[in-house]
């Protein structure tokens, strides 16, 4: 309630600034100017839209894939753990502005490098928060397994991955963020289509209200994104919100 | 909240299971020092116990003398540096009841079952079966969150006799409830190991409960743990936790362990 206030307010005041100050339209659009180019525009940032929110959700939904992959991988074997690890901090320092570009010249303009930025971007977060779940299972837990002659795999099956699902979540949460961003930076870097493109070709043509709007689009996108997440989580996962189970 | 806890009273037991025994000879049990440069620590040097099939045995001893550390050598979870340990296959039941949070009732209990490879139908049944008998009829699909402390502990006690294991290990089985639910528990606890007889190992710091459960109590010294008084309790049940007999050997355990 206090947020719509706040943002109701804010917007009022950006109105009142860009109205009467006289300032030029292209340096700062009035939030109606916003408004009515999202209108105006409307079949020309959906087309773009889903061209970007394609990217951001299949970017994400490999790194998903990989992530726990790797993340089981890691954890089923302590010599992987030692030789992975340090290698996925390090995959994290690659400079994205640098990469793009690159994967660009390698994979062309299409869908591929903008997969491959999107889920080296998520990669990171869901496998950290993934691991940190896994680790985190009671070990009397895993005591139990044994004393009941369960096999690994059984222990990994009925106790860690359901205990670490909450993990896989607050990573899948985290990587909305950043998958984003991730997807307009691929964009700049080599593209024909996409919200970043627009943005691109937005500001030159003085278009800014246009640039504007997709940026309102891509913010919603991602909100509306968090909250299918935290909404699955508390369908799927309500006991993960209570504080008295064993295995948290 | 007060609710009625009964022993089950009707007579077939729902989990028959071969009764096995368990014996400890001169068992050493040490662990490498937490902190490099530390001193090793010995949780227990020259420890004997002798569980007879069907025995209810109780552990009693200070904080830190190696209870623990005897129940995982029992349950075969670590192995001796010196001497033998033979027991037939064991199952645990700790403090925490260690109930997965996200399974009903009567899948927590039949998760023993499921490991055996039981197919989740006739899992199901059984576990539903036995938590009926423990007073918990209806609640076979209730979350572990939505049940309180003595109801899942007795959740627990039926996932630990659906294990079919013969010896059951106790950890302070108790310890984690308020104290008029521990002793509803515990009246529960001897009517339940009456219908069905199992070996089992009780370790606990409450020495009435060790008075009111146990055939035999057995007083640890402090770390290295041993055996240093094994005090028979010759009073039939059901017990009263007021009987003079049991009172008496309450206080002759309280001084074995001051000793």
């Amino acid at each position: 309630m206090i947020a719509v206030l706040l943002v109701l307010a804010l917007v009022a005041a950006w109105e009142a600034y860009a109205q009467l100050s006289g300032i030029d339209e292209f340096v700062l659009p009035a939030p109606s100017a916003v408004v009515a180019a999202l209108h105006e525009d409307r079949a020309l940032l959906w087309s773009n839209f889903t061209v970007t929110a394609g990217e951001i959700g299949l970017g994400i939904l490999a790194a998903l894939v990989l992530g726990l992959a790797f993340s089981v991988a890691i954890h089923f074997s302590a010599p992987l753990r030692r030789a992975l690890y340090p290698l996925l901090i390090g995959s994290q320092t690659i400079p994205i502005v640098l990469v793009a570009p690159l994967l660009v010249a390698w994979w062309g303009f299409g869908l591929t490098p903008k997969l491959a930025i999107v889920a080296l971007v998520c990669f990171f977060p869901i496998v950290v928060s993934t691991l940190d779940a896994l680790d985190r299972v009671n070990p009397e837990l895993r005591k139990l397994m044994r004393t009941f002659g369960a096999s690994r795999w059984q222990t990994f099956r009925i106790v860690e991955a359901p205990a670490a699902l909450p993990g896989v979540l607050t990573g899948a949460k985290l990587s909305v963020a950043v998958a984003s961003i991730a997807a307009i930076f691929a964009e700049l870097a080599g593209s024909e289509e996409g919200l970043g493109n627009l943005m691109l070709k937005a500001i030159p043509q003085f278009q800014t209200a246009r640039a504007f709007a997709a940026v309102l689009i891509l913010s919603a996108f991602a909100v509306a994104l968090f909250g299918l997440l935290a909404l699955a989580e508390r369908r799927l996962l309500p006991w993960a919100h209570r504080s008295e189970g064993a295995a948290t | 909240m007060l609710t009625r806890i009964r022993a089950p009273e009707e007579a077939p037991p729902k989990v028959q299971t071969e009764l096995g025994s368990v014996r400890l000879r001169d068992v050493r049990k040490t662990f490498a020092a937490r902190r490099r440069g530390g001193a090793p620590v010995t949780a227990l040097d020259g420890l004997s116990l002798r569980a007879a099939p069907g025995e209810i045995v109780a552990v009693v001893g200070p904080s830190g003398c190696g209870k623990t550390t005897l129940l995982e050598l029992v349950c075969g979870l670590a192995a001796p540096d010196a001497g033998t340990v033979e027991a037939a296959p064991a199952t645990l039941m700790a403090q925490r009841d260690l109930l997965l949070p996200w399974r009903a009732a009567a899948d927590n209990a039949a998760l023993a079952l499921r490991v055996a490879g039981v197919a989740r139908d006739r899992a199901r049944r059984r576990a539903a079966a036995l938590l009926a008998d423990f007073g918990l009829r209806g609640f076979e699909r209730a979350r572990p969150y939505e049940l309180s402390g003595g109801m899942r502990q007795r959740v627990a006690f039926a996932r630990t006799l659906l294990s079919g294991r013969p010896v059951l290990c106790l950890d302070e089985p108790f310890a984690a409830l308020d104290a008029l639910t521990r002793h509803e528990m515990q009246d529960w606890l001897a009517g339940a190991l009456a219908i069905a007889p199992r070996t089992v190992v009780l370790v606990t710091h409450d020495v009435e409960e060790a008075v009111v459960l146990a055939d035999r109590v057995l007083v640890l010294s402090p770390r290295p743990g041993r055996v240093i008084a094994a005090l028979p309790v010759d009073v039939p049940r059901p017990r009263l936790r007021t009987d003079a007999r049991l009172v008496a050997l309450r206080e002759r355990a309280l001084r074995e362990l001051r000793a």
